[in-house]
């Protein structure tokens, strides 16, 4: 067969599978990219809180997981959640093993990496609002919740926009290694392709292809997105 | 907590060691020297040589190290150019093909930090050199090489860690190095944790050294703005 018709749509082509695997490698990312917010948050919250001890609570994870390497986070979690799911399982009175979900699994070890970097975005974010704004919201009254979602929120997302479009870009390139977990993402599925047409090289190209496809639609969203956010700002930021 | 399993865990792990960081010096030794020729063509001011430096840039830091290690691994031996010439019996080398591919990937991101370097550097002090006559090669090593690669330090330690991580991924072409012991261990024991802990204790250590040993390098590469009196301190 040509290359074209191992690509196609056919009956015998790739095409329908390796779009799919695509779509899935969106869906675990996206699913990480949420994961890790909400992780990078709670921790940004930590690094920047008062007590020494929170403190170091948040220096601790951010350095644990920015510093080994994804595939043993990976594997932490795969295997380690299967264990702690096997055991919560006997403890319920099922004596079989239960698998972690390799999904649930994937966009779990991915978000805690992300959840790392994503602090790090965050606590930036935050450092760069203006002192004198904090210190105005105050003096004019709004309690700190008031102040949180008027002042604190919009600001953080707007500077947070550039180095979360590179957490996404991490993740993305990430999420080709939850394919060791089975997970039949555009990692996993070009495997599958090249070993059973034998076609490695192919497979492999269109695979990347994809990948920089994927890569280089997300750059554009982001800029854009950062455009959007400062379009009220035009001398502020300057061009993106 | 079991303290002789966890002792004989440290020391099986610790015997692949020597492999992942011989992983990560070639690497980063390859991957710089192909680093210099990218940024080289992608300032040299032609546009054919800076597109294609354009191009290897975007390819190989928009896709995964994953799908490029196996395209060296699995892809090179599809070809019979390949297969029967000189070079088989070392491609066929799972540690040469991690080797390449994690060089070839590491050039592409070090060519766009050496590249960050090069535009820090202030233009008055080009035309200085220019105007007592240094002008090539001399240019290059006295005034662009040193002040770039200064400029050029804090992020290339980033991605020298981030490499140190990257070499785990060789397990996946059968080399054992440390994170593939650890996934052996792991299925051999299910004791995931403290091979965990293990093998995490280990990177971080191996970081820990390498960022201290760019700090210190970093520190003495400044030693003429340490020289500068207080009051003239940047």
């Amino acid at each position: 067969m040509t290359g074209f018709q191992l690509l196609g749509f056919g009956a015998n082509g790739w095409g329908v599978w390796l779009l799919a695997a695509a779509l899935m490698t969106l869906a675990v990312t996206a699913t990480a990219l949420a994961i890790g917010a909400v992780i990078g948050t709670i921790v940004a919250a930590l690094r920047l809180s008062g007590s020494p001890l929170l403190r170091f609570l948040g220096h601790i994870y951010t350095t644990v997981f920015r510093g080994v390497p994804e595939l043993l986070i990976i594997y932490l979690i795969y295997f380690g959640g299967s264990s702690g799911l096997t055991a919560i399982g006997r403890l319920m009175g099922y004596d079989r093993f239960f698998g972690m979900p390799s999904f649930l699994a994937g966009a779990l070890a991915v978000g805690i990496i992300s959840g790392a970097y994503q602090t790090e975005v965050f606590r930036g974010a935050f450092l760069s609002i203006p002192r004198g704004e904090l210190e105005a919201a105050s003096a004019i009254g709004m309690s700190s919740a008031l102040r949180l979602r008027r002042i604190i929120i919009p600001q953080v997302l707007r500077f947070a926009i550039p180095g979360l479009g590179n957490v996404w870009q991490l993740g993305l390139k990430d999420s080709a290694l939850i394919s060791v977990t089975g997970l039949v993402e555009l990692m996993r599925a070009s495997q599958v392709a090249a070993g059973s047409t034998r076609q490695y090289f192919l497979f492999y190209i269109v695979g990347g292809a994809l990948y920089l496809v994927l890569t280089s639609l997300s750059d554009r969203v982001f800029n854009g997105a950062e455009r959007r956010a400062n379009r009220s700002m035009p001398s502020a930021m300057g061009k993106a | 907590m079991d303290f002789a399993f966890l002792s004989s865990t440290m020391v099986t792990l610790i015997k692949a060691v020597p492999t992942s960081l011989m992983l990560f010096f070639l690497s980063i030794f390859f991957g710089g020297l192909l680093a210099l020729v990218v940024v080289a063509m992608r300032v040299s001011g032609n546009p054919v040589l800076s597109g294609l430096a354009k191009g290897y840039i975007f390819v190989f830091r928009g896709s995964p190290l994953l799908i490029q290690m196996f395209l060296v691994f699995y892809g090179l031996g599809q070809f019979g150019v390949i297969r029967y010439s000189f070079l088989w019996p070392f491609l066929r080398e799972p540690v040469v093909c991690a080797v390449l591919s994690l060089s070839l990937c590491t050039a592409g991101y070090t060519a766009e930090i050496f590249r960050a370097g090069i535009r820090a550097i202030p233009p008055k002090e080009i035309e200085a050199a220019r105007s007592i006559g240094m002008s090539g090669f001399l240019l290059v090593r006295r005034i662009i090489a040193p002040i770039a690669f200064r400029h050029a330090l804090p992020a290339y330690s980033t991605e020298i860690v981030l490499m140190m991580k990257s070499t785990a991924l060789a397990s996946l072409v059968t080399v054992w190095e440390v994170t593939g012991v650890a996934q052996r261990l792991i299925s051999q024991t299910y004791r995931t944790m403290e091979v965990f802990l293990c093998a995490a204790l280990i990177y971080l250590v191996l970081n820990f050294v390498i960022l201290q040993a760019m700090n210190l390098l970093e520190y003495s590469l400044s030693r003429h703005r340490r020289a500068l009196p207080p009051a003239l301190k940047v």
